[in-house]
């Protein structure tokens, strides 16, 4: 049994000893101390609850455990944070394990104050924190090792798992560990200067290959648990719909069906399947046959939407920006003008690994397994659903296969469908599967988004004058979160990238439209800069074709000063493609792009030519400035890859659709996403030298690419790109 | 339900099950052995894919039914392979995995293409892996790992 002493010293430290396990050295992160704690935002939110779990587990054997406190769904935060926190302590890295934590109150961002992978904020915002806890760990051990040995503790030194002392004296942090946790945690630490980082700005690899190369890796899907159901829900055919009554027979006789009933859904009502195993569960759903209430529901129509949306388009909504003369536009002679309209479809995210949440409920308790980047919030309403309070139910972090946005969710709405499940069948656990159908079908995409832009151009090839309306479905209007990010009735989320450009453009006017449309919407990997550094982009690109200038150069001019960021990656940008940037074969063209978000700047240049009326990429090279590349390695992988990711939105048929409220795609063979055929043949990184604060990889890769590539089939082919999915005649 | 005599990784397993089950959920949900994902369930992403008989093979379109004496190997098996274990090498030397819920199913496409082909040109790795989808976009490191993997095998180091 493990004896649990507890050292509550100035409310944030508690240590637990566990005979089998080691002992867990548990730094809770004060809120002062945080606050007086060196460069970085301060954060908003601090950690209310400390419930008995570590970040730092010093194992009598050595190995260092340290708590994740996010998801790891690809992104390398598994491999990164424990870095950090190890940099700080002096660990030996080949003994260090990476977890990811349980929903709790001290593992929230300190900045959201919610758990949360999301806002490529994992990195930037637990820089400083696990730094710290890097060096009260160390300090703490320092302490004990001092006092052991009769000295102080500025006699000491520490270096890959061993503090040494005077006259020879070492004493690894394993045997140090059970008297370091007796010691006060310190308020104040001095950090590492950056020159003493012996991990931090590293290229390591990543903790979790070799367990995700040989199948061992275990993903929420993979859990299997004593007496476990698994159970498939049938949704409506129209989002909101419920059912009027259903036909459960021939599902009941399929061998390992246990139970048929219709749950309450998000919107509306479906029907829930429990069996034995996810077979007979799939079976037993494709046999039900459920009339629907389709009454008082809108069924969508992208067709009319478009009509709608373009309609919307040609009349100005709320202002999200106003800088300059609102009539400039009316000055500038019409040869002088560009009127460009986009529209963007509908996008699934479609994650490998499908949506699942376990949960077994107790009674007076419940244990949940979910790959969630919204722990505090699924956990939440989990416990409502079951009439607990969020502490009376275990959330355990589940390996996830991607998300992209699509595990962070307003609703809940999977982990609502699996604890209602759950609750009728009380003590058994019970998995919720959502199929790849359910998936494509579900909603939650990126909105479908329309805009109309007039640019007025000056003399000397600048935009003078820049009209931009933006239509689309608000991500946050309704949900916990609007007060945050819907101001003057503009979601800021559909309009970031425009309404805050880095360009310096003296008349700017851009305004939004949120229709209500009955499909529901969701962030997707970089959100609102997924389309508008679509049409930035492209129409800054057509400016400098029409100005006859090169596509870095004309950005340069274009930019504001105080844009380093842009400004940096162009020049390197520059420097990285001068060898070939203009001297390509004849039927390949170069497209370039750059673009700031999550306070990451990228440059994209792309050598493409057109193959079987596709973009073949030849080469894409990217410039980064995200501060401090904690992973170099990892930031590399980030950007190599998520620009395929971006490139979902180039497919053919890569759009969601709604034909009289339902969707036509059905899986992926109807919406396909990017394969290797579609991706860069090779892509170059290079990052911006920095000792700024870290910031953002997960989403800043994503907006670049689509826009980039665009520009060289304009080069190519004369035409502009401004309709997508693309196709190519 | 049926009883079927199954080779799996070299060992005789039996599974009492509906003749239509898929060979994917018998190993997931029978055999315990999840390393082999569900994606798509329509042979779209090839995350389920097993060798067959030493064919790459979709296990979530086919039923068990079908399988008959076959030999499977799956990515739990594919270390007992020399050329498996050379992939599995060079997918961790390249870091090649980001969420890595697609990579069993792209190592046992590798692994078949590499037992084909020893020396592979960009045009039989856009052909061989080109039905697996990686939707982190790790596709410019799962050309390098190949790459990788076929030089140490050609070197006789796997």
């Amino acid at each position: 049994m493990a004896a649990a002493i507890e050292l509550n010293r100035r409310g944030f430290l508690r240590v637990s000893f566990a005979a089998a396990s080691g002992l867990f050295v548990s730094l809770y992160l004060d809120p002062k101390s945080l606050s007086m704690a060196q460069e970085g935002p301060m954060p908003q939110a601090a950690a209310k609850a400390y419930p008995p779990d570590a970040f730092v587990n010093i194992r009598p054997d050595g190995k260092i455990v340290i708590q994740v406190n996010r998801l790891e769904f690809g992104q390398g935060v598994q491999t990164s944070l424990p870095m950090v926190l190890a940099d700080e302590l002096d660990a030996d890295w080949s003994n260090v394990i990476g977890q990811l934590a349980p929903a709790a109150d001290v593992y929230k961002d300190p900045l959201f104050g919610i758990q949360i992978v999301g806002g490529s904020g994992s990195i930037a915002h637990s820089f400083r924190q696990y730094r710290e806890l890097g060096a009260k760990t160390r300090a703490m051990l320092v302490a004990a090792a001092a006092e052991r040995w009769g000295t102080t503790p500025e006699q000491c030194r520490t270096e890959a798992g061993v503090v040494h002392g005077p006259g020879g004296r070492s004493g690894t942090y394993a045997e140090l560990a059970s008297e370091a946790a007796r010691k006060p945690v310190p308020a104040k630490v001095n950090l590492k200067s950056p020159a003493d980082f012996r991990l931090i700005g590293k290229r390591v690899k990543r903790l979790d290959s070799s367990a995700k190369c040989n199948g061992t890796l275990k993903f929420g899907l993979d859990l299997d648990l004593p007496g476990m159901k698994v159970a498939v829900v049938a949704h409506p055919p129209v989002f909101g719909a419920r059912v009027k009554s259903v036909v459960d027979d021939e599902a009941r006789r399929i061998d390992g069906v246990r139970d048929v009933f219709e749950i309450p859904l998000a919107k509306g009502t479906g029907v829930a399947v429990v069996a034995d195993k996810f077979w007979p569960a799939k079976q037993a759903r494709s046999r039900l046959k459920i009339e629907w209430d389709l009454g008082g529901v809108e069924a969508a129509d992208s067709a009319e939407l478009w009509t709608r949306y373009k309609q919307l388009a040609a009349t100005p909504g709320n202002v999200a920006t106003s800088n300059g003369d609102a009539n400039a536009m009316d000055k500038i002679p019409a040869q002088n003008r560009i009127v460009a309209e986009y529209e963007f479809p509908f996008l699934a995210h479609t994650p490998m690994e499908p949506l699942n949440t376990t949960v077994r409920f107790d009674g007076d308790k419940a244990e949940v397994w979910a790959g969630s980047q919204f722990q505090t919030v699924d956990q939440m309403a989990v416990a409502e659903v079951l009439g607990l309070k969020p502490d009376q139910v275990t959330f355990h972090t589940e390996m996830a296969g991607g998300g992209f946005g699509r595990r962070a969710v307003t609703d809940s709405h999977v982990q609502r469908e699996a604890a209602v499940i759950a609750k009728r069948l009380r003590g058994t656990a019970v998995k919720l599967v959502w199929t790849r159908e359910d998936d494509v079908q579900g909603g939650y995409y990126r909105p479908m988004h329309f805009h109309r832009v007039e640019v007025g151009i000056g003399p000397n090839g600048l935009p003078l004058a820049w009209r931009h309306v933006i239509v689309g479905q608000s991500l946050l209007a309704g949900t916990p979160f609007e007060s945050f990010a819907i101001k003057n009735g503009v979601d800021s989320t559909a309009t970031e990238g425009t309404a805050d450009t880095h360009y310096n453009i003296p008349n700017l006017h851009v305004t939004a439209h949120h229709p209500k449309v009955n499909v529901p919407v969701l962030w997707w990997r970089s959100v609102g800069h997924t389309h508008n550094a679509f049409v930035m982009e492209t129409l800054v690109d057509e400016l400098a074709t029409r100005a006859r200038m090169d596509p870095i150069a004309y950005r340069q001019k274009l930019l504001k000063p105080e844009a380093k960021k842009l400004l940096r990656t162009l020049d390197l940008l520059d420097n990285e493609t001068a060898s070939w940037r203009n001297k390509l074969p004849k039927g390949h063209a170069l497209g370039v792009s750059c673009h700031e978000c999550f306070d990451t700047g990228v440059a994209c240049a792309v050598d493409v030519s057109i193959e079987n009326k596709r973009p073949k990429i030849h080469r894409a090279v990217l410039a980064v400035d995200c501060g401090i590349a904690v992973n170099p390695l990892s930031v590399e992988s980030q950007f190599q890859a998520g620009i395929g990711f971006g490139l979902t939105q180039l497919m053919p048929k890569g759009a969601i659709t709604l034909k009289n409220g339902v969707v036509e795609q059905r899986n992926w063979d109807g919406y396909v996403p990017p394969y290797i055929i579609d991706a860069p043949v090779a892509v170059d990184v290079h990052i911006v030298p920095s000792t700024e604060a870290p910031t953002g990889c997960g989403e800043p890769p994503v907006p670049v690419i689509s826009p980039a590539v665009v520009n060289a089939l304009s080069r190519l082919t004369g035409k502009r790109y401004r309709s997508l999915p693309l196709v190519l005649v | 339900m049926a009883t079927y005599q199954l080779n799996v990784n070299g060992q005789r397993r039996e599974v009492n099950v509906d003749p239509s089950t898929p060979l994917l959920w018998v190993l997931r949900e029978d055999l315990k052995m999840t390393g082999t994902k569900y994606g798509c369930g329509i042979s779209a992403c090839g995350a389920c894919t097993v060798h067959l008989a030493g064919v790459a093979t979709r296990s979530c379109i086919v039923p068990i039914s079908h399988v008959g004496d076959r030999p499977i190997v799956t990515i739990e098996g594919i270390s007992q392979d020399s050329v498996g274990r050379a992939v599995q090498d060079a997918w961790v030397a390249t870091d090649v995995v980001q969420c890595g819920y697609c990579q069993s199913g792209q190592i046992m496409a590798a692994v078949a293409l590499l037992k084909e082909t020893t020396k592979p040109t960009e045009k039989n790795i856009e052909e061989s892996m080109g039905g697996n989808l990686c939707r982190c976009g790790t596709y410019p490191r799962i050309r390098a790992a190949i790459k990788s993997a076929a030089a140490q095998i050609a070197k006789g180091g796997a």
